[in-house]
């Protein structure tokens, strides 16, 4: 197996005395495409932001480390990290109109992430373009953002996030402002830039649908913890943790019947700062047990290269 | 975005023009030098026609052709009023981006510093330092831009503190971007419309400071001209010389509200949220 490009281990991250995320781990190999998955407020985006170490002044991390290859960034000044971000560790986000600046042509803004002036790497820039898909490269190398789409703004933000050929792109919920087709295209491209440069990707996203069509290992997070982590095609199959199996339920198919309710989760994510002792997911878990509210499950290996944190998992079908 | 000009703004912009053009091309305009004295020819009405020359806006006290010194004062006051502009723009901005920027205690030394300096008469201040100083031009010109920064940092810092949080200086950012490229490359021209828009207010004022320093003695020194000094010495012959303090007087009053009237222009046009009053 080839070395991790990027390991988060034991990350915790507090909001003053709350804890926002509860030691989470997970590492990503070159030109894997590993996803995040959860709802709003488990922790997925802060923890993105803390291995950018970019995290808002409120939050602090209060353990845990994360890996650049062999380099520990958690160790590393201020002044070693900035050369890092941009080159060899990147990040999109939503709403890529909003992440341009309005007042920069697309060219000078992708040149800025190999830290050159726009006249000494515009060849470069063009084939990199060229290579996220946009046509006439030659002409919207000079445009400013307003004149993009939507669509061609992220194309351009990936370009600007790949550009340095880092070893690790976080790519936070990328398709989210984008319609249904150019989602597709986008994700493809995803796919297909990380397996071509040996990209290690972080996609961080609250789609299943997205989870499906293009990582090879997901994560669950749910309240700051991970729930579930293994394979895309084995987790999709087999669900193990009751909030995996939840959560895929809940994804309306085309074979439902019309106009039937939706499936959803009953009850709330409890808000930071009121869990319980144990399982988060206790109170809206409908296999919880009496232990569940008091002890915490831990994270265990469970054949497969999965892992969960469950005392009462869905039967696996594999286990001896 | 085009948007079409009225035809009143048409009427201020060839005003503001004019002056320009008047300030700069002092020396051709004028037909006489504007420090000749001729004892000969005191306080002649406008219109006067004498010895071969004529004298359009008349001549003031020690004989001067007054058309002449309003053209150079309006150079005097344009110059003045430029350079005391960028040098408070320069230090504002600067103080309001690292406010902006840093947060914290910088921003509650530099912000509380600023209201301080806000709450002293900034009139009142240039005419202490310029008493203790001595008057002189660059003196002039620094005091006001001394005095009349802190407005800029004020603006600069609330649209820093903005523009800081939008998702393109998070992605510049997340993509290596130091500091100091960031204030400088992202930061700044995205705030540079509503600093602008103060700066050309603050052009308006800064002329009237001049002109009221110059009326006070404490500005332009005689014998170079200044509106404010024209109409200090035309204030002893208001009642035999009126052309004096009207001519001086009513350029000072056009140009200021044309000044005021392209600031408020400028602002609708750079925030959309003001557009439609006028």
């Amino acid at each position: 197996m080839t070395p991790a490009a990027l390991t988060v281990a034991a990350l915790s991250l507090d909001l003053g005395p709350t804890r926002l995320v509860d030691g989470i781990g997970f590492s990503v190999a070159p030109g894997e495409v590993m996803a995040l998955v959860g709802e709003s407020g488990c922790g997925k985006s802060v923890t993105a932001q803390a291995i950018m170490r970019l995290l808002p002044d409120a939050i602090r991390q209060t353990g845990g480390q994360v890996r650049l290859g062999e380099e520990d960034l958690t160790a590393l000044p201020e002044r070693a990290m900035q050369a890092i971000r941009g080159r060899r560790l990147s990040m999109i986000f939503q709403e890529p109109q909003a992440a341009l600046d309005p007042l920069d042509t697309i060219g000078a803004q992708i040149a800025e992430a190999l830290r050159q002036p726009l006249s000494r790497v515009r060849a470069e820039v063009r084939r990199m373009l060229e290579d996220v898909g946009i046509s006439d490269p030659e002409r919207r190398i000079d445009q400013h953002p307003f004149e993009l789409s939507g669509g061609m703004c992220q194309r351009v933000m990936i370009a600007t996030a790949l550009i340095a050929r880092p070893a690790v792109l976080i790519a936070d919920e990328p398709t989210t402002a984008l319609d249904v087709t150019i989602q597709a295209q986008i994700l493809d491209l995803l796919r297909r830039l990380a397996i071509e440069r040996r990209t290690a990707v972080v996609l961080i996203t609250h789609d299943m649908g997205v989870v499906a069509d293009i990582a090879d290992r997901v994560c669950v997070m749910y309240a700051g913890r991970i729930a579930e982590a293994g394979p895309v095609a084995e987790i999709f199959a087999a669900p193990m943790h009751p909030y995996t199996a939840l959560l895929l339920a809940s994804i309306p198919r085309l074979s439902d019947v019309p106009k039937s309710p939706l499936a959803v989760i009953a009850g709330q994510v409890p808000a930071p700062g009121e869990y319980g002792p144990g399982c988060r997911f206790a109170n809206r878990c409908p296999r919880a047990e009496p232990r569940c509210a008091t002890t915490t499950p831990p994270l265990l290996a469970a054949g497969q290269g999965r892992e969960i944190a469950c005392f009462a998992p869905l039967a696996d079908r594999r286990a001896p | 975005m085009t948007r079409r000009i009225s035809p009143g703004m048409w009427l201020i912009l060839a005003l503001l023009a004019g002056f320009v053009v008047a300030a700069l091309g002092a020396d051709a305009f004028a037909t006489h030098d504007p420090l000749r004295q001729s004892l000969l020819l005191r306080l002649r009405p406008p219109g006067t026609l004498q010895a071969g020359r004529s004298f359009l806006l008349g001549t003031d006290d020690l004989g001067r052709d007054l058309l002449a010194r309003i053209l150079y004062g309006a150079r005097a006051s344009l110059l003045v009023a430029a350079l005391s502009v960028s040098v408070s723009l320069v230090v504002g901005t600067t103080l309001g981006l690292l406010a902006g920027w840093f947060r914290g205690w910088t921003a509650v030394l530099i912000m509380r510093f600023v209201d301080t300096m806000l709450s002293i008469p900034a009139i009142l201040l240039a005419v202490l330092t310029v008493a203790v100083l001595g008057p002189g031009f660059l003196k002039l010109v620094m005091v006001l831009g001394l005095t009349r920064w802190p407005r800029y940092t004020r603006v600069a810092y609330a649209q820093t503190l903005q523009v800081a949080t939008l998702p393109y200086i998070r992605a510049a950012e997340m993509a290596g971007c130091s500091a100091p490229r960031l204030l400088l490359r992202h930061i700044l021209p995205n705030i540079a419309g509503p600093l602008m828009v103060v700066a050309t207010s603050e052009f308006g004022l800064m002329i009237l400071f001049e002109a009221g320093l110059s009326f006070l003695g404490l500005g332009i020194q005689p014998p170079y001209p200044s509106w404010g000094s024209i109409m200090s010495a035309g204030r002893a012959y208001v009642a035999r010389a009126w052309w004096l303090t009207v001519f001086p007087g009513a350029c000072l009053f056009v140009l200021v509200l044309c000044v005021n009237v392209f600031g408020d222009w400028l602002r609708d046009r750079v925030d959309p949220r003001s557009r439609g009053r006028g």
